[in-house]
């Protein structure tokens, strides 16, 4: 009795220390990635290049930062990316929200299916003919051709999670809105639609989030000073092969918005992630 | 069929064109107009692009000149074009590694992140965090680590005795290693879908194991996997597409080099139409490129369905 007990116990205690050990395995990788990034951006030139490597900044200096922002326009490239991404997911609410709720009452799995699509095709097969059509319109060189594209990405996320989300929503009390009056659209504006509040906001932060870490619309259209922060920094590479702490802490600049976001945000961003396997690009 | 009609509620998930009822009908009409914005934004961004696509690839279209129509040609030379050919097998080759490693990780991460303890929170969001940081900085800093004389990597590596590597600045090793840094940046997903999976089934099963005297090892493999199956089957779906599309790490860190040797579908496309400008050959090669995702796509749902079946 008291031998199967403590040999019960001792299996509990080995599962235990399997899964943290599973744990710190599979999340080390990250730890140390970020913690590099880190050391890289707040060391010195010196203690960059030094082999072997120092880890630890001593002391940390925010000299690389200034570089960045001395050496760069990186001002301008951080307003062009805010300008865009706050466009896009704005517009893209805008139009989403209402089509998922759509969708959703209609039942139309078609169109569903067509957001599908969308979310398969690369994003590289709309820049030929989207590149073309700026170019005809004389738009590139301006924000805009960035602010449309970058609904490639936004629209079909939100729609997507809103779709979700609507048909979660019981139907009662929008029936019972129309039941008492009320048009579709006043169903829609004042019952669904604030019920849908948590829906609303995944489908910002993760649109928001895909938009600005976006890259591949950015470096083909945009023009010296229309350049988002992810072309920017990638600029500063090819610039700048040598100097290690400018370049992280130009990577770091970038980032930091999407984690600090990810932090605060990470129950919304994990229910919106689980539910649709959304990414952009 | 109609006698499940009488008793379906309002939120009833079911085939589509189901009647309802006549004024549910109706409504559902009318509830296009909300659609609307939307549909037209789409079929500008979206819908017009792949047409326009279709027109171009059977054209010899460069950014400036005549735009002769020149039927198949375009395609034609896909089949003579060798560095069109290797970057098909380099991609086939990319994604295949680029599904099974985070799809095996993914599952044990998402097995781990079910279980109930301490810091879970914290621990998934950390895990979390190479998807949602931005590409282009992710892949700099790999860049930086990946330096044979100064980079951090090799110095790890000499740490545990062995030989430095030379990561992506050798033809043979570039491609295990772009297949690494997409794993770590895309393994979160398959977690989080897999891990929503789990998270739904049921919990009587492993009551039952339990009370049998199953191991952990036992459990898993005779009653999550087989239940949370057709999640692995979406999750690496997901990650195939995207592992044929993959794009901003690759370009940051070899723009397809050394030489052509990590030079994928997706940055061969990128060079012909944005480099050399040859956006007809482009066009037809998107095409070919969009084909091949939706038949791998439809041949693995196919098979998650007659699974289903079984």
């Amino acid at each position: 009795m008291t031998r199967a007990m403590t040999r019960h116990r001792l299996r509990r205690l080995l599962g235990r220390v399997g899964l943290y050990f599973s744990v710190l395995m599979l999340i080390s990788p990250a730890i140390l990635f970020f913690l590099w990034m880190l050391s890289l951006a707040f060391k010195n030139e010196a203690d960059n290049t030094a082999f072997p490597p120092v880890f630890i900044p001593n002391p940390p200096t925010f000299d690389n930062f200034i570089d960045v922002f001395a050496k760069n326009d990186f001002l301008t490239y951080t307003i062009n990316s805010v300008i865009v991404s706050f466009s896009a997911t704005g517009l893209a609410l805008l139009l989403g929200v209402p089509a998922g709720y759509g969708i959703a009452k209609a039942k139309a799995s078609k169109a569903a299916v067509l957001i599908l699509i969308a979310r398969v095709t690369p994003g590289l097969s709309y820049l030929i003919p989207l590149f073309l059509l700026f170019q005809w319109l004389g738009l590139i060189g301006t924000l805009v051709p960035l602010v449309i594209t970058h609904l490639v990405i936004t629209v079909p996320i939100v729609v997507w999670i809103m779709i979700g989300f609507f048909e979660g929503l019981p139907g009662e009390l929008e029936e019972a809105a129309l039941v008492d009056g009320a048009t579709i659209w006043q169903a829609f504006r004042y019952v669904a639609m604030p019920l849908a509040r948590p829906g609303i906001m995944v489908a910002m932060i993760l649109s928001f989030i895909f938009s600005w870490n976006n890259f591949i619309f950015g470096v083909v259209l945009a023009g010296r000073s229309t350049r988002t922060l992810p072309v920017a920094v990638y600029n500063v590479l090819t610039f700048e092969q040598i100097s290690w702490g400018p370049l992280a802490a130009a990577a770091l600049i970038v980032t930091a918005p999407v984690l600090l976001l990810t932090l605060v945000m990470q129950k919304e961003i994990v229910a919106g992630l689980t539910a649709g396997g959304v990414k952009g690009g | 069929m109609s006698a499940s009609i009488s008793s379906a509620g309002p939120i009833t998930v079911g085939p589509p064109e189901r009647k309802r009822s006549g004024r549910g009908r109706n409504y559902a009409r009318r509830y296009w107009v909300f659609a609307l914005p939307a549909a037209i934004v789409v079929a500008i961004v979206i819908v017009f692009p792949w047409i326009f696509t279709l027109y171009m690839s059977v054209h010899d279209w460069k950014v400036s000149g005549a735009t002769p129509f020149v039927g198949m040609a375009n395609y034609a030379k896909m089949l003579v074009d060798d560095r069109f050919q290797w970057a098909i097998v380099r991609t086939l080759v990319f994604t295949a590694a680029s599904v099974v490693a985070p799809v095996i990780l993914g599952v044990w991460a998402a097995v781990c992140f079910a279980a109930n303890f301490r810091l879970r929170g914290v621990a998934r969001t950390i895990f979390v965090l190479p998807m949602m940081a931005t590409p282009v900085a992710v892949a700099l800093v790999w860049t930086m680590m990946f330096h044979p004389q100064l980079g951090v990597l090799n110095y790890l590596l000499s740490l545990m005795g062995l030989p430095p590597s030379a990561w992506v600045y050798s033809s043979t090793t570039v491609i295990p290693t772009l297949v690494m840094v997409e794993t770590w940046q895309w393994t979160p997903l398959v977690m989080l879908i897999v891990l929503g999976g789990i998270a739904s089934l049921p919990r009587d099963p492993y009551e039952a194991a339990v009370l049998d005297g199953a191991n952990p090892w036992q459990m898993f493999r005779h009653i999550t996997l087989p239940l949370a199956w057709p999640f692995i089957i979406v999750a690496g779906v997901i990650r195939m597409i995207d592992a044929l599309k993959a794009f901003d790490t690759i370009y940051v860190i070899t723009l397809g080099g050394p030489g052509t040797s990590s030079e994928t579908l997706n940055i061969l496309l990128y060079q012909t139409a944005f480099a050399y400008y040859d956006l007809g050959y482009g066009s037809a090669m998107v095409v070919v490129f969009f084909v091949l995702i939706l038949l791998i796509s439809m041949l693995l749902l196919h098979v998650r369905q007659k699974q289903a079946w079984q």
